[in-house]
């Protein structure tokens, strides 16, 4: 059982709000720096993709989990991304420039698409970005010039000032570096005014406006922030790969993004990395699994989505919160021990939310 | 003479065929509790609709401190002291009712999202400066206890007040309540009142509220405006009003023996 006793403001502001917090996060840090040397290369390979993916379930999380708008496009922002730092890349561009450009290219891109979530919610909303996913997709594939087109384009290892990142350690350091800014960035942003501005779009439109939320601006900047951490993981993701092409942007990619975070646990920004994980995994568990199974079923095609799939619908059904809902509970439980009820987090009946205002 | 405080002049808005505020005339004078009653449709939610900007009038105008409220933007209202709360809760619910309080301090902000992505010292200033107002209110309200609840999982009565104090959060100078007594039982009724006149008397708010408790009504209120079908059929103190023919028909019609 841990008892907080608050006596400071600071102490709702700190990202750390007890020292049990400190020590595990510390440890994880810790755990992590030291990969390189207890996991094997294909293994720390895995967890460099965790912290890419990780990094664009922090940009989805925001825009989805925590504005409310749903983009199934998603990917087309990865792509730009990618293709921005390949195509500097190749020029001579250093690390960090052509990384700044990529991202500010895909903020761009992400203001771009966010002027119609002016105009439109929800599933039109949805439907507009689902569209210039395909646009964009369409783009890579004919500007044929810039980015090879369906044959696709190479990419050079990160040059850091001549320094290349050829060993997969460098690599992942340099993803791991990026995860951690990016979630720093986006846990500052949330503690902040425009994070709560976000989260009150979400929740109500009507009274955010007549709290005196300008709605445009802030769905704007929650489109921007999104695309640019997603066009940063989207320029890791080229030079993890080393090879672009388009069908890596697809709107099947955007769609298990978005799965991504609600298994991960939407509206949280541990479920974007534990989606990440998961996202990674699955394979994995399934390419293990398979040889356990009755031939039929081992050969069949697709047998990868459909348990992708169900497992999405066990979790919409049974645990909103995704996998952070477990996580959650456990920690809730550890913390009220030995006082946890069976009832805590029962779902309740909340009073119907008035449609008039819409 | 001075241009009065807060004026609706001639106030009128159509949906498709519906008349559902016509010609509406009235002044709310700084400092005042001013009520707005009438049965259901008279048109009393849509008039407030109207001065938060949620709908466009066909014709007429709002004046408030000498601004015209037709020419801002909807989201600039809170800025220029005006705050209100919904008929059916309209509350942040997957956040805690301290969140929800410094949303309402929202236009206070002073940092730019540059500051607040590497949360430089001045964000922090400006967040404990938030808060410590914040807490203000929470005082007032006596929402201590829920502070770090989320709204979602609170009784109706409780959101009823985080509510108000979310629009007090606002510091607005005119404070608009839609039925602040609607499904509270007559113990949270009564602490109504009394916040009510505690938001008046002691923050010097003027309070333009809707609502049916009559006797909630006269208790709080200087003035009292009756609504009918979109028109205002009377006009004056709690008991004038009550007492005026027209609003005893409108409420249960004239006696035809």
């Amino acid at each position: 059982m841990r008892f907080l006793f608050k006596t400071d403001y600071d102490q709702d502001i700190r990202l750390f709000k007890h020292g049990g917090q400190r020590f595990w996060y510390a440890l994880l840090a810790v755990v992590l720096l030291a990969a390189p040397w207890l996991l094997s290369e294909y293994h720390l390979a895995q967890l460099s993709l965790v912290c890419i993916y990780g990094i664009v379930g922090l940009g989805l999380m925001l825009l989805t989990g925590y504005t409310g708008l749903v983009s199934i496009g998603h990917a087309a922002f990865l792509g730009v991304g990618a293709y921005a730092e390949a195509i500097l890349a190749a020029r001579g561009w250093p690390l960090p420039a052509s990384m700044a450009a990529a991202v500010l290219l895909s903020a761009a891109a992400g203001i771009v698409v966010g002027l119609p979530a002016l105009r439109v919610r929800g599933i039109y909303l949805a439907i507009a970005t689902l569209a210039f996913g395909f646009i964009l997709e369409e783009i890579i594939t004919r500007w044929e010039s810039m980015t090879g087109g369906n044959s696709g384009l190479s990419v050079a290892p990160a040059d850091l000032f001549g320094w290349t990142l050829q060993t997969t350690a460098e690599f992942y350091f340099l993803s791991l570096l990026c995860a951690a800014l990016a979630t720093l960035a986006v846990l500052n942003l949330l503690r902040g005014p425009t994070g709560r501005a976000f989260i009150a779009i979400r929740d109500s439109e009507i009274s955010a406006q007549s709290m005196g939320i300008h709605l445009a601006r802030y769905k704007t900047m929650s489109f921007a922030v999104s695309a640019a951490l997603t066009g940063l993981a989207g320029a890791l993701y080229a030079h993890k790969l080393r090879f672009l092409s388009p069908d890596q942007f697809t709107v099947i990619q955007s769609v298990e993004l978005l799965m991504m975070i609600f298994i991960g646990g939407i509206g949280s920004v541990h479920g974007a990395f534990l989606g990440a994980l998961f996202i990674i995994v699955l394979p994995q568990a399934i390419a293990a699994l398979i040889p356990l199974l009755p031939g039929a079923l081992a050969n069949a095609a697709g047998l990868q989505p459909t348990v992708f799939g169900l497992i999405l619908i066990g979790f919409i059904l049974f645990e909103p919160m995704g996998m952070y809902g477990w996580w959650f509970k456990a920690r809730t439980w550890l913390q009220l021990f030995p006082f946890y009820r069976r009832g805590t987090f029962r779902r309740q009946k909340t009073f119907q939310k008035s449609e008039r205002l819409r | 003479m001075s241009a009065p405080w807060f004026r609706v002049e001639n106030l009128s808005v159509q949906f498709g065929g519906v008349k559902a505020v016509s010609g509406a005339t009235f002044e709310v004078q700084q400092g005042e509790v001013f009520t707005l009653i009438g049965p259901n449709g008279a048109g009393k939610t849509t008039l407030f609709n109207l001065i938060s900007r949620i709908y466009q009038p066909s014709s007429g105008s709002i004046r408030f401190e000498g601004t015209d409220l037709l020419r801002v933007a909807p989201h600039r209202i809170a800025a220029l002291g005006i705050a209100r709360t919904f008929q059916n809760i309209e509350l942040f619910e997957n956040a805690t009712v301290l969140q929800n309080l410094l949303i309402g301090g929202h236009t206070r902000r002073t940092t730019a999202l540059w500051q607040e992505l590497p949360f430089l010292p001045a964000v922090r200033r400006a967040e404990r400066r938030l808060r410590e107002q914040v807490e203000q209110v929470i005082d007032l309200l006596d929402l201590q206890h829920y502070r770090d609840s989320m709204v979602g999982g609170l009784p109706y009565g409780v959101r009823k007040v985080v509510e108000l104090g979310r629009a007090l959060a606002t510091r607005p100078k005119l404070l608009l309540l839609d039925e602040p007594s609607s499904g509270l039982n007559v113990e949270e009724t009564d602490d109504m009142a009394f916040w009510i006149q505690d938001i008046r008397n002691d923050l010097l708010v003027t309070v333009l509220m809707v609502e049916h408790d009559m006797s909630l009504v006269s208790r709080v209120s200087d003035r009292v405006l009756a609504m009918n079908q979109g028109e205002v059929i009377a006009h004056g103190t709690p008991a004038q009003v009550q007492a005026d023919p027209a609003v005893i028909e409108a409420y249960i019609g004239v006696a035809t023996v």
